[in-house]
């Protein structure tokens, strides 16, 4: 497709903190794959853990178990390419190092490098030197050692990497456009996952089966707090014991605690108006409206409208809805037709004759 | 006890550090005195960590021998190599002199060709050129500027008089090494660093940003052009250095992809739409630039570029078509382009050359070829060579059916036993060859950079010094004095 200017949207003025749509479409995935890998990290660390009160699990228990983490991930049909049993150590090992699963720690993080490795001269040298070091880390034979010894130490690990990058975005970055994508970028994928660790354990999240909630479900409860690092949080809130229904309330609304969806969704609500450069309110598009309903929803629905609604079907509308959201920044910002080189090159080679021909 | 360097021999070479009677020269006594208070293990702990850092940093080049590519560290020697004060003056003499010349030259092979009408180069050496652009004869460049950035490789021969191997003027790479260098030195040994008097080589950045300012097309009417380093991608082996150097003059980094030219102009595609471009750093080579013009199949190229840039609508550095004054068999012929244009001896010589297509100089490279260095006239990186002396028969008889069949592409030279200079060995200091890439920036006045990247062959008794052949480098200070 080789357009003619007129068709093509031309910004006349040159200024400096203008930017290129692939730097933008880099800086977003850069800081998704980052918070996707502390995600994930979080939760095989607390799934791992929490397998260790449950040592008496026989395969099918076990599988049981582990494939709703994986389907969660949406990653069951690569995982059975490469393994037989979903267990523990396949699904971790899987989810974790295998580089042919593109939702992998390993994976995440290399990808993110990558990322920051095609910008690098636009992010601060710190956030590369800390990512960068997370990457030698990863490509080092000690990484996998540190894991067969103690899963525990190298997810730690991985988070803290994350968080480094996080607090090195916060203090060395200047806050301009190119903030606003890496902060679009982290808070819809944090959004997205808090919806896919409720889904996760959603069953056992209901009304109906509190009633006869022992403590095997407890420790799920205060495991599916922690897959949100939110634990801690929730016991300063509520100071009570752990209630399913206060857990699914305390993670889809809280609005003050930042891994919460209600928490993310402002935000991405906030860094959406400051990229499109509108009032709230003001949508322009379908994506944008449903995206405003979701926010209305968020401040007004109660916990007890959530599960009349269902829960389950509840979460995936916000899953979807922040998709078409992710669509319409791409379209808006990242996204120019791709160079057609053979019309391209035809277009420039007539353009030359034409100047060489003398004017009839 | 024994200190570092005791045992030290220069042998029959011309040595940096140690002059004839391996008494140590003055310029270097500070840092051979810094030096052999070390111990050996203190020496290699400042090496790991400089090493580590470079690694970190993703201080790196990318070597690709299977599909992944694997990223090194350029190899780095911390013992610096140093140049007086008075030596200096003579070198930056020398490649100004050069520049200036050889810009002049461009001018004219792409407009009236008087050097050729003059007979001073055989004007078939020129049009049958390789980097010969004749899409470009005529056209106007801003400010008259060709060669924006020039990093010109000098060798020191056993009598340590300077001599200019080669004139990089397409897209010469190593100065972000020459500043990174320079950085970890400062970190390795800052006192040493502090007491010797260096000249500073941080500068490099923003006169380079000047020099891309200051061609600015004058038709664009804005007082704040936008300039850009154009790299052929993350998978280039030069990648760092594209990244290093955009980030250190504040300019975006585009690939191909991110432009597109319409009536004549070049954009870049940005969240805001298309924005104008004036100024384009670029680190792609001619022949992939613009497939619309050179190389069809080039996917890193801009179509259109060559024409907006001929419209004078865009600006690059260097320009296209200086590839011309780089060949080696027109290297040949520099010192008589210095006179012809300035009226001037050469004050850096050549090295001493024959081309293979002068029948004379055939008849002499065909006989000694075991004992000369013999050159293809467009390949660079140390490739497309045979080292005579060091070539088997097999080799040499292989150069000797290349040259008779296709003479123009050869040059030889006899091999110069390169200077050496005292290079950590792993537990001491041995003497390993080394060149000289100093970087030449002309914008509205010519500057050289006091400094440089000095290359150094670190496998014993080689002379190749290149990053892709086990080369390695080192920190290359200007005194402000000679002492």
């Amino acid at each position: 497709m080789s357009l003619p200017l007129s068709q093509l949207p031309v910004t006349a003025h040159r200024g400096s903190e203008i930017m290129l749509s692939r730097v933008a479409n880099s800086l977003y995935w850069m800081s998704r794959y980052i918070e996707r890998a502390e995600n994930i990290s979080r939760l095989l660390d607390v799934n791992l853990q929490l397998m260790l009160d449950f040592s008496h699990l026989d395969d099918e228990q076990l599988k049981e178990h582990w494939l709703p983490i994986l389907r969660s991930a949406g990653d069951e049909e690569t995982f059975f390419k490469h393994y037989t049993v979903a267990n523990s150590r396949t699904v971790t090992e899987f989810m974790t190092f295998r580089e042919e699963n593109p939702n992998s720690v390993i994976s995440c993080l290399f990808a993110a490098r990558e990322n920051a490795r095609q910008i690098r001269d636009q992010i601060s040298l710190e956030m590369f030197e800390a990512l960068n070091e997370c990457y030698l880390f990863l490509k080092s034979k000690n990484a996998r050692e540190i894991w067969d010894s103690g899963a525990h130490e190298f997810y730690d690990q991985i988070k803290k990497y994350s968080h480094l990058f996080q607090g090195l975005t916060n203090s060395t970055f200047s806050r301009n456009e190119g903030y606003e994508f890496i902060q679009f970028g982290k808070f819809l994928e944090r959004a997205d996952k808090t919806t896919r660790i409720l889904d996760i354990k959603y069953h056992i999240l209901l009304p109906s089966v509190s009633d006869v909630g022992g403590a095997v479900d407890a420790a799920q409860w205060q495991a599916v707090l922690r897959s949100a690092s939110a634990l801690e949080a929730y016991r300063r809130f509520h100071m009570s014991d752990i209630l399913p229904k206060k857990v699914a309330e305390f993670l889809i609304f809280s609005p003050s605690f930042p891994r919460s969806i209600r928490y993310s969704l402002e935000r991405l609500y906030q860094y959406l108006h400051l990229l499109t450069e509108t009032e709230n309110g003001v949508c322009n598009t379908p994506e944008e409206e449903a995206f405003e309903k979701l926010i209305g929803d968020m401040r007004t629905l109660s916990i007890d409208d959530v599960f009349n609604l269902g829960l389950h079907e509840f979460l995936g509308n916000i899953q979807r809805t922040i998709d078409h959201l992710d669509d319409f920044i791409y379209q808006e910002f990242m996204y120019h037709p791709p160079t057609d080189m053979e019309a391209e090159i035809r277009l420039h080679q007539q353009e030359m004759q034409q100047q060489q021909q003398p004017a009839a | 006890m024994p200190m570092l360097l005791d045992s030290y021999d220069k042998e029959n070479f011309f040595d940096e550090m140690f002059d004839e009677e391996a008494a140590v020269r003055p310029h270097y006594r500070k840092v051979l005195d810094r030096m052999q208070r070390l111990e050996p293990g203190d020496y290699h702990r400042r090496q790991t960590a400089v090493d580590l850092a470079f690694m970190r940093g993703g201080v790196t080049f990318t070597v690709y021998n299977d599909n992944q590519g694997t990223e090194r560290i350029f190899p780095f020697d911390l013992m610096p190599r140093v140049i007086p004060a008075a030596e200096w003056e003579r070198v930056e003499k020398g490649l100004i002199q050069r520049i200036q010349a050889l810009n002049m030259f461009l001018h004219d092979i792409y407009h009236e060709q008087k050097i050729l009408r003059d007979r001073v180069i055989p004007p078939h050496y020129i049009l049958g050129a390789k980097h010969f652009r004749r899409e470009f004869m005529n056209c106007n460049v801003a400010k008259d500027i060709y060669v924006h950035i020039c990093g010109t490789d000098l060798i020191r021969g056993r009598d340590g008089e300077y001599l200019v191997l080669e004139d990089n003027l397409r897209c010469p790479s190593g100065a972000s090494y020459m500043l990174e260098n320079r950085a970890a030195l400062k970190r390795a040994f800052p006192n040493l660093f502090q007491s010797a008097g260096v000249r500073g080589v941080d500068n490099y950045a923003a006169d380079l940003r000047k020099v891309l300012n200051y061609v600015t097309p004058d038709n664009i009417g804005s007082d704040k052009p936008n300039v850009v380093l154009l790299t052929p991608g993350v998978y280039n082996s030069a990648y760092f250095e594209h990244a290093f150097l955009a980030r250190q003059m504040g300019i975006p980094i585009v690939e191909g992809r991110d432009l597109l030219v319409r009536d004549l102009k070049v954009y870049m595609r940005t969240t805001a739409g298309l924005m104008p471009v004036d100024v384009i750093y670029r680190r792609i080579d001619d022949d992939f630039l613009d497939p619309s013009v050179f190389r069809p199949d080039s996917l890193l190229g801009v179509p259109g570029l060559v024409n907006a840039y001929r419209a004078g609508n865009v600006s690059l550095a260097n320009s296209i078509g200086t590839g011309i004054a780089d060949d080696k068999v027109i290297y040949y012929f520099v010192p008589r382009i210095i006179k012809y244009y300035l009226g001037e001896d050469p004050i850096l010589p050549n090295v001493e050359t024959y081309l293979a297509s002068e029948p004379q100089d055939r008849k002499f490279i065909l006989e000694n070829l075991e004992k000369l260095v013999v050159k293809s006239a467009n390949e660079a990186g140390g490739y497309g060579m045979l080292m005579g002396p060091w070539a088997t028969q097999e080799e040499i008889e292989e150069f000797r059916k290349n040259i008779i069949a296709n003479p123009r592409n050869f040059i030889g030279q006899p091999p110069i036993s390169l200077s050496r200079h005292p290079t950590w060995v792993g537990d001491d200091f041995e003497g390993r060859h080394v060149d000289l890439r100093p970087y030449i920036l002309f914008g509205e006045k010519i500057k050289v950079t006091p400094g440089g990247l000095t290359r150094v062959a670190l496998r014993k008794g080689s002379l190749v010094v290149n990053s892709s052949q086990g080369g390695g480098s080192k920190d290359t200070w200007v005194l402000h004095d000679n002492e």
